[in-house]
């Protein structure tokens, strides 16, 4: 713990360790295909799994268009039933784990990882680079599965069986659900590859003087939510290795006996249960693979443009840890009403309430970061407001549907899908849309055009806020969801096809204004307002480099060694509002730093 | 400064939505009231949470918006407004957790006197067993089930003969008498969910699943399948009626037992086979 205290360091410069291996040379690129193609440099790896997801986010963002018309407007767009529950299932997988999941991980972990801890690259640029190809085959793979006989699997995106694999559901006698399961499971391998990069460069490759309390918490959200991924997909893993040998050798892992129009099949005494309690397994710390990077990266944002240091650091740190600890045991909270032990209800209640504490920390010292604070209007900063909106909103909804009593009648209904939209759909979306923003400048050296992305801005959050909230109510009625024809009956107080229609048209309105981002993206890195360095006067050591945008290998011939945590903003006695992780303490001599 | 006309207009239209909204759930009609009770508590505490927060951030951001003579405020940690905030915190979701455990301790524990009806789901529609009059249900496998015998019962159990087999989407239920659905699926996963009952419960194939809940209410009342079962789950309606005995009374005798059934398929040796083994009893 030799650099741990400020005083320490200020008193002794050699408490800065030693270097532990001698520098190592990084494999230079030299033609096109080695350079932007089998690319091993982790920043272009970052880009090319942030456009990939992106490219299949926007067949995601259609699906759901798609959907939202024949719910408010059936017969507009001439679809039945069957395409229906296929754009459900594969609006719902492509969100979740090829866009989210992916650009998270795959995008900012490669991106921001080793120029945040001050690293050269990954520690195996090479198996990276593989981990990239292997998620694009498994995107392609996905995609293949729109164009064989009976269309890609309508099990819905979690796939239950037994309907996932029987003829009663689209693509479950065909091929459809097979290229899911081996797509999903190409997904899994190429994710391993990248997973293991990003958590042993985060243990191994961090520069002298970078300690792990000294991390933005960017790299503590990937990095707990990547150690998440690596023990949650393997349930996905085998649960989809094993539905598939259910589907295709007859096997009964998932199969009990049944019957279906008439025909009993060969399966005997399978459970049908076995599987979701392998699915959520995965699929609750899905859920905070998907938040913890957001977490982390808002953190960042507000306290970079806020001008303060995040408040209550150690206490964020030790939140994403205990959050995704916590995340493996809640999982059957999914699974209330489907029929496992009742008995199970009081522990998976309690578990998931007390989540509700380590989260509701994040919260408040987000809000306390603001308090007191120099806040700077950017649109980072617009948009990490508006996720706290929504993240508060989605994470209260979440106090009702983990509370197993309160489940029973809002579970299936539209206040679960509303409840999820908003706390893992908008809520890191808009932390996406606001990290790009940010690191724009880095990433191209330009400025995104702000007039533009202020009407994205306004029209992304009212939009989407106008889609989900309202539709809470729906559930408080009971109506029920993945209905293909919207169920207008005496059950429910009041007529629902107006909300529907205003629902669909927000949805319209704010997934067009996505296309209005990526026509920013595109024009503004080319004619763009020129950045320079380290624009937004950040801390933190992705502003550090050589260059900028940064080239291969990141910084100068030394690595930069670093005396202080990312947050030094607004220091007392410091002539600037922010000290950078690299400034020696004697550089700053009169700053009255109190945490390192 | 719009943004804080944003946050303003967000968090209060929220609050004014709820107000004005028509969209709300319809009157209970089972004694469930214990789960709505959760909510509208789960709703206030929640909803005082999200108020006091927006405001707060709305403050925080007019009030420290940027000025570039000034100086953001440097304090790393308070810890003790973070202990603070954490114990309410926890004290908040307990007050919570306690009610919502004790509505579940209720809703899995059925009381003595249930009587039982079992619900068939299979794509897509329902069917309906009542035990008979010796109030016990046959036995099933998924095996038996051909034209004859669409519940798929046991012939050789003794107290299948006199279950009542109703092949057909409609159910009728008694007013005011704790009612116990045994829940069974024949090919995917279906769930009997009527809005005006609050309950629910997913029926697996493989195993038999159930919930309990009170009529209090004499009515019809449609029932959705509220669990995802294929291309026609959404058609997967039906209703059940809330009746008075004597009404309920009528609707049973007018429906066939197994054994009236197996007669008119003309299957009378199994009958015999069925009635010895009761003998036996």
């Amino acid at each position: 713990m030799a650099a741990d205290s400020y005083e320490d360091v200020v008193k002794n410069k050699e408490s800065i360790p030693a270097l532990e291996v001698a520098p190592q040379d990084l494999y230079h690129a030299k033609s096109f295909w080695t350079k932007y193609i089998f690319c091993q440099d982790a920043k272009v790896i970052g880009i090319q799994y942030g456009l990939t997801a992106v490219a299949i986010g926007l067949v995601g963002l259609v699906s759901s268009w798609l959907m939202r018309m024949q719910i408010a407007f059936p017969g507009l767009i001439p679809m039945d039933a069957a395409q229906y529950y296929q754009l459900v299932t594969m609006h719902g997988m492509i969100m979740v784990v090829y866009l989210l999941t992916a650009l998270f991980l795959g995008g900012f972990g490669n991106y921001l990882i080793p120029l945040m801890v001050g690293a050269r690259d990954m520690v195996f640029p090479y198996v990276n680079m593989v981990s990239f190809w292997v998620f694009f085959l498994a995107v392609i793979i996905l995609a293949s599965s729109y164009f064989v006989p009976g269309g890609p699997t309508g099990a819905g995106w979690t796939l239950y069986p037994p309907q996932a694999i029987t003829s009663g559901t689209p693509g479950g006698d065909g091929l459809g659900i097979v290229l899911m399961l081996v797509s999903l499971a190409v997904f899994v391998i190429g994710f391993t590859m990248g997973g293991l990069n990003y958590v042993i460069t985060v243990l191994q490759a961090r520069t002298r003087g970078m300690t792990l309390m000294r991390l933005p918490l960017t790299v503590w959200g990937i990095f707990t939510a990547t150690v998440l991924a690596l023990f949650a997909f393997p349930a996905l893993f085998v649960a989809g290795i094993m539905m598939t040998l259910d589907n295709m050798l007859g096997t009964s892992f998932f199969m009990p006996a049944i019957i279906q129009f008439g025909e009993k099949l060969t399966h005997e005494g399978g459970s049908p249960i076995l599987f979701q309690h392998l699915f959520w397994f995965f699929g609750h710390p899905e859920v905070y693979i998907v938040a913890l990077p957001a977490f982390g990266i808002v953190s960042d944002l507000i306290s970079v443009h806020a001008r303060k240091n995040i408040f209550g650091y150690r206490m964020m740190v030790w939140a994403i840890v205990i959050i995704g600890g916590l995340s493996f045991v809640v999982w059957a909270h999914h699974m209330y009403v489907a029929g496992m032990n009742p008995w199970f209800g009081f522990f998976f209640a309690t578990t998931t309430l007390i989540i509700a504490v380590p989260t509701a920390i994040k919260v408040y010292n987000w809000v306390l970061t603001l308090w007191r604070g120099n806040i700077k209007l950017t649109l980072p900063m617009l948009f990490s407001i508006a996720f706290i909106i929504t993240f508060v909103n989605g994470g209260l909804t979440g106090l009702f549907l983990g509370n197993v009593a309160v489940d029973v009648p809002l579970s299936d209904t539209y206040f679960v899908v509303a409840h999820f939209h908003m706390v893992m759909g908008i809520a890191p979306v808009l932390v996406i849309l606001g990290s790009v923003y940010h690191w724009f400048p880095l990433i191209t050296g330009r400025f995104l055009n702000e007039r533009l992305g202020k009407i994205h801005f306004w029209v992304t959050f009212i939009g989407s806020y106008s889609i989900y909230f309202p539709m809470h109510y729906l559930g408080f009625m009971g109506v029920t969801r993945r209905y293909f024809e919207v169920f207008e009956g005496e059950a429910f107080t009041y007529s629902i096809t107006g909300i529907n229609q205003f629902i669909t048209v927000a949805a319209l309105v704010t997934g067009a204004a996505q296309f209005l981002f990526i026509y920013n993206i595109i024009v503004s890195s080319k004619f763009g307002k020129k950045a320079g360095k380290n624009p937004w006067k950040a801390c933190s050591l992705e502003w550090r480099t050589k260059d900028v945008p940064p080239t291969h290998g990141n910084f100068d011939k030394e690595l930069p060694v670093v005396y202080r945590w990312a947050y030094d903003y607004s220091v007392p006695g410091a002539d600037e509002d922010y000290i950078t992780q690299d400034t020696p303490p004697s550089a700053v001599a009169n700053a009255r730093a109190e945490q390192t | 400064m719009f943004v804080v006309l944003l946050v303003l207009i967000v968090i209060l239209g929220s609050v004014v939505f709820h107000m004005v909204s028509p969209w709300w759930w319809s009157e209970i009609a089972s004694n469930w009231v214990g789960m709505d009770d959760t909510i509208i508590l789960t709703f206030w505490i929640t909803g005082a949470v999200f108020v006091a927060i927006g405001l707060f951030m709305a403050y925080c951001i007019w009030k420290f918006r940027y000025d570039k003579d000034k100086k953001a405020e440097y304090e790393p940690e308070n810890s003790k407004l973070e202990w603070t905030l954490t114990i309410l915190t926890t004290i908040g979701v307990i007050a919570l957790l306690a009610p919502g455990l004790i509505v579940w301790n209720n809703f899995v524990t059925v009381p003595k006197g249930a009587y039982e009806i079992e619900v068939v789901g299979q794509q897509w529609g329902w069917m309906y067993r009542l035990p008979g009059k010796d109030g016990v249900l046959g036995t099933t496998s998924i095996k038996n089930i051909d034209d004859d015998n669409p519940f798929g019962l046991n012939t050789d159990d003794p107290y299948s003969l006199d279950d009542v087999l109703v092949d057909a989407d409609d159910l009728h239920i008694l007013l005011d008498r704790p009612l116990k659905l045994n829940l069974r699926a024949l090919d995917v996963l279906h769930d009997f969910y009527v809005p005006q009952f609050r309950a629910k419960m997913d029926m697996v194939p493989g195993t038999i699943t159930y919930y309990w809940f009170t009529p209090i209410k004499t009515g019809e009342y449609e029932i959705l399948c509220a669990e995802y079962c294929g291309t026609g789950h959404y058609a997967m309606l039906g209703y059940v009626y809330v009746d008075e005995q004597k009404e309920y009374d009528e609707w049973v005798d007018e429906q066939m037992t197994f054994e009236e059934v197996l007669a008119s398929n003309g299957k009378s040796d199994l009958i015999k086979i069925a009635l010895n083994k009761k003998n036996d009893l």
